[in-house]
């Protein structure tokens, strides 16, 4: 899940021209500028990739921010699902 | 009965733009006055294009010679189900069903689009001279952003080209682009553009309302409000007025009323960048700064722009609609790809 994470964010993110790389942890909102259609990419590909469905409380910036803070999201909310 | 506004008529070839069947007869002959109704439409700006079942190179040919090829965007000449062909424009001009009509004299195909696309308006080829009189078809006035709105998206076209050949990160395009966004207090010749601005975008519009020009020239002159229009150009032309704000301004903050983009400036992340100035804009002025959005079904692109702004839900407004506020903190720059001019009096 880490990873095609990572790489959705490195082939789709418009900030990392020449340095692509960043640490799970490293805010990514604040290495450049994140546009909304951007955003709503990521949103759909987390959907998609791991057939979750984002609530409107979901889509806080906070679940969203680094690497490690939409895996621990996804996999709570897979969690949830389960349980379910 | 859906009424809303037509902003792309699809047209069959063989007896409906001419008479006869041309890979039958060869001579066919353009039904009479035709391209005065695909110049009208398009002076509206209204897009034309062509879903045919016919010879791409032999249909292309005929409309050369008959002088109106340049009418027609994205045509789809090919052995398809019209239904598809009518998919693949609907992809390209990023528009709804129900913006669409489609004319075609064989009942067959028009039952064949409905019965997969219900929202395209089918209507029969005898009446082509008509449809023009027709109030889905009828704006009640014509902007100069709308003339050009042909134009507008072959450079679109090419812009697209570009970005997919090329080989540069997607930051390094964007530099590339040039981009110059203006970001300006709305004149009374704005109100136009800006009326129809409310009535053709859906997609990004963050409450979904339409404001007439009666509407918004009250707004410009009442002291409590502001409308701001964003418009933006790049080194491959102009993309026109795009974006349009209305602001109600009371004295401990300022309300987003609406806010919405047109959909051709998606990608260039213009929305980000005005929520951006707004906040920065509001926390120098130390005034609270809140939004009003509600869920159409279509405008989700809104809502993350707005809650990856850092706003949140505050309270229900009742008729689905809600308030959004920001701590206007952790404010991201602005990107450097853009050049930007603001020219607003805030007091």
């Amino acid at each position: 899940m880490r990873e095609k994470i990572r790489e959705f964010i490195k082939s789709n993110f418009n900030v990392f021209s020449d340095d692509l790389d960043f640490a799970d942890d490293e805010n990514i909102f604040q290495k450049g500028f994140v546009d909304s259609l951007f955003a709503l990419k990521l949103v759909n590909f987390l959907e998609s990739e791991f057939s979750i469905r984002m609530r409107n409380e979901d889509l806080d910036i906070k679940n969203f921010q680094c690497v490690d803070s939409m895996v621990s999201f996804v996999e709570a909310r897979l969690q949830e699902v389960g349980e379910s | 009965m859906n009424e809303s506004v037509i902003k792309c008529v699809v047209w069959d070839l063989d007896d409906t733009i001419w008479t006869g069947i041309l890979l039958e007869d060869g001579d066919v002959m353009l039904k009479p006055r035709i391209s005065d109704v695909l110049e009208t439409l398009d002076n509206r700006g209204i897009l034309n294009s062509i879903a045919s079942r016919n010879d791409f190179d032999a249909a292309k040919g005929k409309l050369e010679e008959f002088g109106i090829d340049h009418f027609f965007l994205f045509p789809q000449i090919n052995w398809n189900a019209k239904s598809f062909s009518i998919e693949k424009i609907r992809e390209k001009v990023n528009i709804g069903y129900d913006a669409m009509m489609f004319i075609d004299d064989q009942p067959f195909e028009r039952e064949e689009v409905s019965s997969v696309h219900r929202e395209v308006w089918c209507v029969d080829s005898g009446r082509y001279l008509d449809i023009a009189e027709h109030p889905r078809l009828k704006p009640s006035y014509v902007t100069g952003d709308s003339r050009m709105r042909r134009l507008m998206i072959l450079d679109d076209l090419v812009r697209q080209a570009e970005e997919e050949e090329s080989a540069l990160p997607r930051q390094e395009f964007l530099r590339g682009l040039g981009m110059n966004l203006d970001v300006s207090d709305a004149g009374e010749d704005d109100l136009l553009r800006a009326e129809e601005l409310t009535y053709r975008t859906n997609q990004l519009n963050a409450t979904g309302e339409r404001y007439s020009v009666e509407d918004l020239k009250k707004l410009r002159l009442s002291d409590r409000h502001k409308i701001l229009i964003c418009e933006l150009e790049d080194r491959f032309g102009k993309y026109g007025k795009i974006g349009l704000a209305v602001i109600e301004l009371s004295p401990g903050g300022w309300l987003l009323k609406l806010l919405l983009f047109s959909c051709r400036v998606m990608s260039r992340g213009v929305g980000t960048v005005l929520l951006t100035l707004l906040r920065s804009e509001a926390r120098n002025r130390k005034v609270k700064l809140e939004a009003e959005f509600r869920h159409t079904g279509r405008n989700r692109m809104m809502y993350v722009a707005y809650k990856f702004a850092g706003f949140r839900e505050a309270a229900e407004l009742g008729d689905g609609k809600m308030l959004l506020d920001n701590d206007l903190s952790e404010i991201p720059p602005l990107p450097d790809h853009m050049n930007i001019v603001t020219n607003v009096r805030w007091s």
